[in-house]
């Protein structure tokens, strides 16, 4: 399964950088995610609880970073294994483009899954991978950046965005 | 005026009263005292090392009591291939061992590396999800070119996937490469034939008993043929003798081929039986059957065709690639061999056939015969390519094929691939298949059609298959290592009523009704008296099982040559109890009598006499009636038929629907035509199911992707016709004292070809000019293919 997208986040690209490094900001934006240590020197280390089509498990994961050039460009690989339920592995090569203020961050995911999620989910794979993306980066944005100008219109904008930081943490 | 019973009735299926009124019992519906359940854990991915199995958490969960894993079956056998297949150069195939539990690597994703024993199965499932498993993934052979021209191999110690490189005839292949290179014209067709989950509605399932007070062990499970998975199990894996285990095979739900291997589960829960004293049970669940019953099918074939300038066939030339998956099934390496490239001249009188077969050995589950098994893949390949000829040439394609079948005259008839037709008559099944299809409506059929938008396309098929599996002597000189007869014992028990003990296997063939007819008919009395047992190593005689359309033509006619014996004996009873000579009595209607008399015993009285021998002459008469018959086939059977059907396909989706179908059959003499007619309904079935909607997809990963019904698309009521089904044409098999063929595998043989003629007609009607298209045929390919034309 390949996955190629960008998004523009609003931070600077060492905001966001540091933010991609830091264990507790993945923790609180990798859906599903429940515990989550180690640093991006030595890899992290990760518990996902995921729910692929008909297929629930509890992921344990190990992840790596490497080819890092701060701060524009890092890959990370990985792998999960979710026991009875089979284990998704792969990797992404991340690169980070100032503009502006914002920061536009490009991905290249390479994944592939095997067991059960394999036999049951192959078909809902795809836009599961897709739905699991755009989730990690509507979190980060809402954890590292900013809040866009016209949200910040609607709420006050540093209360929102604690409680969403919260809200995730503990949910 | 149709007869209401014995040979030739359609006498309701007996065992449908309790298949219908949940009656039946199945493996898994036994239950023991003390039962305990087993596990599996499976590998994840295609291909691995296994660098550690940590059980020690599972070993400590709540109602464990014991863990396998491949080291504890390192020193036993393995379930070795039944045929051994030289490759053209003389050498043998390779065999990999095929062991119990995957030891040191894990060949497939499904391949079992460990088993728990638990008191409950819910137990045992939670602990094998704790067993730390340490197995690195590997990359994966897949596709069956890569793994030929690769250096990544699925058996390491054999340096090569390559299992055998077969040349069938090899002595031809000079003379047809001649006759290609010489031809007027020459038809090349590349095609797929898509690999297959056999499906059947009960998963395997298997459960052990072990007395340690008397050595015995007794397992029930899902098999079409319990003596030889004893005989497997006995001689090759465990070393058990047969004498003190016991193979019974209860009602099993579908089989197609699937149920006839020995498989590692088998084993394991035999051990384990052993080692905890208490019975042990393995139910599959779907995503297991998927995963590990053998898939069938999955070869990729280009096969060409010679013709001179009036239509004549000269030569059939097919390089197949044929998938055997991680480990050689049981018969995995004849299905693409001899029962595959003998076809391979199909109904015609072509002079020249040349096969070459290449088995290849791949990251996927082991692939072994499936309903058909090699026949379906030689018709499709055949019918495909003569059907392309037919519109290369302008030419007819009925016209084409009636022009190159064998003519009735010409039997027994030497087919050019090594086979001795010994009847039939292919005209006369397309003359009936014109008939009942009224094909003389089809031009106004199409009209119709294409008035309401829609492409309406004919195709039509003949077929041919080798049935009535086997002639002992000519398979043991092709590489067989079992004979292939069958068995059966009749006993007449002294109050006149009969238990028939056969060697076959009943799975939904009709035999426990089927049988009882032809025994009724040759002693006149009412086939309600007669009851047929099967399916108990204990019970019944060494028999070799049901498969390859054999048990009426090979099993029915060893009971024919018991019923014989019995009537000889009965004679001598009757003759003894009526003071007259053995040569002087007649049996007709359940009644013996001196010829030319009114003296006369019934068949009841007879046979509490051979119980109640107060009288008897021992030295000439031993008392009892019973008699048991091993029948080996002089050759294989024929089964032959003609195939036509219409589908209208819509342009603008590219869905296909079967509209009609007709199916003329020569299955010899028919013993029920009812059940005969259930057959072929069935065989269309999967057929169909083939050529429209199945298929199983692995990734490049080897992941299987089709692995639930949510993937593998099954046929449904909706997606086939009313079907038009005949019989009528049967020319007797010559050979068998029956006269009969087999029909079992027929619908499935035939039917993928005319589907997939059909559709290629409807597109060329539309105009466009599509020469082929792989099964199955999808809407997404059918509009695929007519965009890109």
């Amino acid at each position: 399964m390949k996955l190629s997208d960008s998004r523009t986040i609003n931070a600077d690209a060492s905001t966001v950088w540091a933010g991609l490094l830091d264990p507790e900001v993945l923790k609180a934006c990798v859906p599903g995610c429940t515990e989550m240590s180690g640093s991006a020197q030595d890899g992290f280390e990760a518990v996902v609880v995921q729910k692929v089509g008909p297929v629930k498990a509890t992921f344990k994961g190990a992840v790596q970073i490497s080819d890092m050039v701060e701060p524009a460009s890092l890959t990370i690989s990985g792998e999960g294994k979710g026991g009875a339920a089979g284990f998704a592995k792969g990797g992404a090569d991340v690169r980070l483009e100032a503009a502006g203020e914002q920061t536009v961050l490009h991905y290249d995911v390479e994944a592939k899954v095997g067991g059960k999620l394999a036999q049951l989910g192959s078909r809902i794979i795809d836009g599961f991978a897709k739905k699991m993306a755009d989730q990690f980066f509507a979190n980060f944005s809402d954890v590292v950046g900013a809040p866009a100008e016209d949200d910040a219109s609607e709420d006050a904008d540093e209360t929102a965005k604690k409680k969403g930081w919260l809200k995730k943490l503990v949910s | 005026m149709p007869k209401d019973s014995g040979i030739g009735a359609a006498t309701l299926r007996r065992e449908d009263v309790r298949f219908l009124t949940g009656k039946g019992q199945y493996s898994d519906d036994i239950n023991l005292f003390g039962q305990v359940a087993a596990v599996f854990a499976r590998s994840t991915v295609a291909n691995g090392k296994i660098n550690s199995i940590d059980t020690t958490t599972a070993a400590a969960m709540p109602g464990v009591l014991a863990i396998f894993t491949g080291e504890d079956f390192a020193e036993v056998g393995g379930n070795p291939a039944g045929w051994l297949i030289n490759s053209r150069d003389g050498t043998p195939m390779h065999e990999p061992k095929r062991p119990v539990l995957a030891h040191g690597k894990v060949r497939h994703v499904g391949d079992a590396y460990a088993a728990v024993i638990a008191e409950t199965a819910e137990q045992a499932q939670n602990a094998v999800e704790a067993i730390e498993a340490d197995i690195e993934e590997l990359p994966a052979v897949v596709n069956m070119k890569d793994a030929l021209s690769g250096s990544n191999f699925v058996h390491d110690e054999i340096g090569t996937n390559q299992c055998f490189d077969w040349g069938w005839i090899e002595d031809n292949r000079a003379a047809t490469d001649a006759a290609i290179k010489g031809a007027h014209h020459v038809t090349t067709l590349e095609l797929v034939n898509n690999r297959l989950v056999p499906n059947a509605m009960e998963p395997r399932c298997s459960m052990a008993q072990y007395n340690s007070a008397t050595d015995e062990y007794v397992l029930h499970t899902t098999s079409q043929n319990p003596h030889l998975t004893r005989l497997l199990i006995s001689a090759f894996v465990l070393g058990i003798p047969e004498n003190k285990l016991t193979v019974i095979a209860p009602d099993v739900g579908g089989g197609f081929g699937s149920k006839i291997y020995h498989y590692g589960e088998e084993a394991l829960v035999l051990a384990a039986a052993k080692k905890l004293g208490r019975p042990v049970k393995w139910t599959a669940n779907r995503t297991e059957a998927f995963l590990t019953d053998a898939h069938g099918r999955d070869h990729v074939t280009k096969i060409e065709l010679a013709l001179d300038a009036e239509g004549n066939f000269l030569a059939f030339r097919t390089e197949t690639m044929a998938n055997v998956g991680a480990y050689l099934s049981n018969f995995s390496t004849a299905t693409p061999t001899f029962l595959h490239g003998t076809l391979m001249a199909g109904n015609y009188t072509v002079p020249n056939v040349y096969v070459n077969v290449k088995a290849v050995f791949t990251n996927t589950a082991p692939v072994d015969a499936y309903r058909g098994a090699g026949r379906p893949e030689a018709t499709y390949s055949l019918e495909r390519v003569i059907d392309k000829a037919a519109r290369e040439l302008g030419m007819d394609p009925i016209a084409l094929r009636r022009k190159n079948f064998v003519k009735p005259d010409q039997y027994p008839f030497a087919s050019a691939a090594g086979l001795e037709y010994d009847s039939g008559n292919y005209d006369a099944l397309m003359d009936k298949m014109e008939e009942v299809a009224d094909l003389a409506g089809f031009a106004a059929r199409r009209k119709e059609s294409e008035a309401k938008g829609l492409l309406r396309g004919f195709g039509v098929n003949a077929y041919i298959e080798a049935c009535g599996i086997a002639p002992s002597n000519l398979v043991g000189v092709l590489g067989s290592r079992v004979g292939l007869y069958d068995a059966a014992t009749v006993r007449v028990n002294a109050t006149g009523n009969l238990s028939v003990m056969v060697g076959a296997h009943s799975h939904g063939q009709g035999h426990e009704t089927a049988f009882p007819q032809v025994v009724a008919e040759m002693l006149g009395i009412d086939a309600s008296v007669i009851d047929i047992v099967h399916g108990d190593t204990s019970k019944i005689p060494f028999g070799m099982g049901t498969y390859g359309s054999r048990s009426l033509a090979v099993c029915g006619s060893a009971v024919v040559r018991a019923t014989e014996k019995i009537i000889n004996k009965a004679k001598k009873i009757a003759a003894h109890m009526l003071e007259a000579s053995d040569a002087d009595i007649e049996l007709k209607e359940g009644v013996f009598s001196v010829a030319g008399t009114d003296r006369s015993v019934s068949f009841g009285e007879v046979a509490l006499k051979a119980y109640i021998p107060h009288d008897f002459p021992l030295e000439d008469i031993e008392p009892g009636l019973e008699e048991t018959a091993f029948y080996d086939p002089a050759n294989f059977t024929y089964p032959s038929g003609a195939y036509c059907c219409e589908v209208e396909l819509d342009p603008e989706t590219g869905k296909v629907r079967v509209d009609r179908f007709a199916a003329v059959d020569d299955f010899g003499n028919v013993i029920n035509p009812m059940i005969v007619t259930g057959q072929v309904h069935g065989g269309l079935g999967q057929g169909i199911g083939q050529a429209l909607l199945e298929n199983t997809t692995y990734d490049e990963n080897g992941q299987l992707l089709s692995a639930s019904y949510m993937d593998y698309t099954m046929p449904r009521a909706d997606d086939l016709p009313f079907y038009a089904v005949d019989h009528s044409q049967g020319n007797p098999c010559t050979h068998n004292p029956l006269g009969v063929k087999g029909c079992g595998e027929a619908g499935a043989i035939g039917s993928p070809p005319t589907i997939v003629n059909a559709v290629i007609d409807a597109m060329q009607s539309g105009g466009k000019n599509v020469t082929h298209i792989d099964m199955p045929v999808t809407p997404h390919r059918v509009w695929s293919a007519m965009q890109n034309v």
